[in-house]
């Protein structure tokens, strides 16, 4: 197993077919070790290059100067009453990142993260309070499942972790490839879901090259609101976000969806249904209601429970698809908004 | 070896533009001048790119509503990808310019407009579309030179123009950083708007602190680097 330190070789786990066979003939190794290499890599998931056991000792050797596997296992897991884990990664540069696997009784869903913290500062995410670090590769990416103790069980999974995956979109796009490709991990884009707040140029490129299903956070339909809320909004206002939306056609089988984080008077009253259903008249989408699971010093509390259920039962009265999703691992910090590696990262970054 | 991007970059809505001029107005910042073919708002961005090949990134207008051309202002970034380019751009050379974009905007009412490094950017927009009434500007950064425009802001602002240094000290500097500043003023204006504009770490800190010194989420507005 290759341990948990800083990678000074280039890792090779995340590399696409055509990248591999560029390092073959780099490095004067015949064309199909590349093939041999992807499928050790995705297929078989080893962790080091003396699995690769059809390649010759000589070229692995050849390989292992410069590269190796690039696998990391975590190193660290909370575990909450509700059976949710959180596992902490190491990534390059001594950074790290966390993962949540939230078992279910049908169903084994895993959360990644797509960068080491955020740049896009929403108001109510713990994420956003630890400020931005890092992009995550494409294999850091890929690593949070195929490294994952309960891969084998997962059946959906969510870039809903730390990050804006969109504001990362080459290690997205890539890690996306990896896990839907054939020649990768092999699994149904309709099993994965890519949530943003809205960036609409990557958006766009993310809608046209790929078959998984969008999560779209909106958290309130009125523009003057969602820019205390979101900073996002000032670029990229969501009445833009839905109108480009409403450019493509989806299909029957690709899901759109909106997040929704209820905040007690704020986002949470009749109003809201009103301009919610203006605002996503006509499209095929459904709504995620998301109890706010409060982060220190906030000023936003949840809405209670009745007044969920109210808002539930409009938005379905409006003919739009609503669920509640169900609060998972608070107790470990492991729920929606609450991930951060903020106590890991080095201060001196951050000085302006 | 293409990223995989670059028919996402050669969609988006970037068109030509001519560089008129490109200062050094410290070391390793940069005021890039170029041609305007569309009216903005003051506060409002513009995507930048050098060529096809680049992903845009989004800066905020540094120039007046009334001149003639458009002004971005950059730092060079030494890991970075795009502003080492745009820092060797010359006179004649074209930019890929987006339209202008963006709600952080300026008005009349009277705010606090606080600013990290490059983040001032938009407020120059603003004073020099002559939105500078009523208005107090809080300037952080590391060094004492890090205060850029600080000749045009001090004429404009006077008294209302503090400069934060969070790592050296010096003749009308406060040392410390502006979280600092700000914790330490404990009367802040409740009716005024708090303009944030900054990386994401500033910009959370001090949205915090404004909001732990009872100033209404409403009145906060913030653009951050993204």
């Amino acid at each position: 197993m290759e341990t948990n330190t800083i990678h000074p070789k280039q890792a090779l786990f995340g590399k696409t077919p055509n990248e591999l066979k560029a390092i073959c003939s780099d490095l004067d190794l015949p064309a199909f070790t590349a093939r041999q290499m992807s499928e050790w890599l995705y297929k078989q998931q080893v962790v080091s290059m003396d699995e690769m056991t059809n390649i010759s000792k000589q070229n692995r050797e050849k390989l292992a100067e410069n590269y190796e596997v690039g696998r990391v296992t975590h190193s660290n897991v909370q575990t909450s009453l509700d059976g949710t884990k959180k596992y902490l990664f190491p990534t390059s540069n001594k950074r790290f990142i966390e993962t949540a696997y939230i078992p279910d009784a049908d169903r084994a869903t895993l959360c990644v993260s797509s960068q080491v913290g955020c740049k896009m500062g929403c108001l109510f995410c713990m994420t956003g309070k630890q400020g931005f670090q890092s992009q995550l590769t494409a294999g850091e990416i890929v690593n949070q499942i195929s490294s994952l103790p309960e891969r084998d069980k997962l059946t959906n999974i969510v870039y809903m972790g730390m990050g804006e995956p969109f504001d990362n979109l080459e290690g997205v796009m890539r890690s996306l490839e990896i896990l839907t490709s054939d020649w990768g991990l092999g699994m149904g884009a309709r099993r994965i879901t890519v949530s943003t707040i809205g960036m609409i140029p990557a958006m766009k490129h993310f809608i046209e090259n790929s078959e998984c299903h969008l999560a779209v956070s909106m958290h309130t339909p009125f523009h003057d609101e969602r820019k205390n809320l979101m900073p996002i909004e000032n670029v990229y206002p969501i009445e833009q976000v839905v109108a480009m939306l409403r450019d493509y056609d989806f299909g029957k089988q690709r899901r759109i969806s909106f997040e929704y984080i209820m905040f007690k008077g704020i986002n949470d009253t009749p109003r809201h249904v009103k301009e919610i259903a203006r605002l996503l008249n006509g499209l095929r989408c459904r709504i995620n209601l998301i109890r706010f699971h409060p982060i220190p010093d906030t000023p936003l509390q949840s809405s209670d429970e009745a007044t969920i259920q109210k808002f539930k039962e409009a938005l379905i009265k409006k003919g739009i698809r609503t669920t509640v999703r169900a609060s998972r691992g608070q107790d470990i910090f492991a729920a929606c908004g609450l991930l951060s590696t903020k106590e890991l990262v080095k201060q001196q970054v951050s000085d302006f | 070896m293409d990223n995989g991007l670059s028919r996402f970059i050669s969609r988006l809505p970037l068109k030509p533009r001519p560089l008129l001029n490109r200062q050094e107005i410290k070391p390793g910042v940069y005021v890039l001048r170029f041609e305007r073919n569309h009216d903005f708002l003051p506060g409002q961005v513009v995507g930048i790119t050098t060529d096809q090949s680049i992903a845009p990134r989004l800066y905020s207008i540094c120039s007046g509503t009334n001149e003639a051309w458009i002004e971005i202002l950059f730092n060079v970034k030494k890991d970075g990808i795009l502003t080492p380019l745009l820092a060797q751009l010359e006179k004649g050379d074209l930019v890929q310019v987006s339209r202008p974009f963006g709600a952080f905007l300026g008005d009349e009412k009277p705010a606090w407009w606080i600013a990290a490094g490059t983040g001032v950017a938009p407020y120059r927009s603003m004073l020099r579309s002559g939105l500078g009434n009523n208005k107090k500007l809080i300037h952080g950064g590391r060094t004492a030179d890090s205060f850029y425009f600080e000749t045009e802001m001090k004429e404009a602002f006077g008294k209302d123009y503090i400069r934060c240094c969070s790592q050296e000290s010096g003749e009308g500097l406060y040392h410390g950083r502006l979280t600092n500043w700000l914790r330490e003023h404990n009367e802040l204006p409740k009716n005024h708007m708090f303009y944030l504009c900054g990386s994401a770490e500033m910009v959370v800190e001090v949205r915090d602190i404004l909001i732990s010194k009872g100033v209404a989420i409403e009145q906060v507005m913030s653009e951050i680097y993204f």
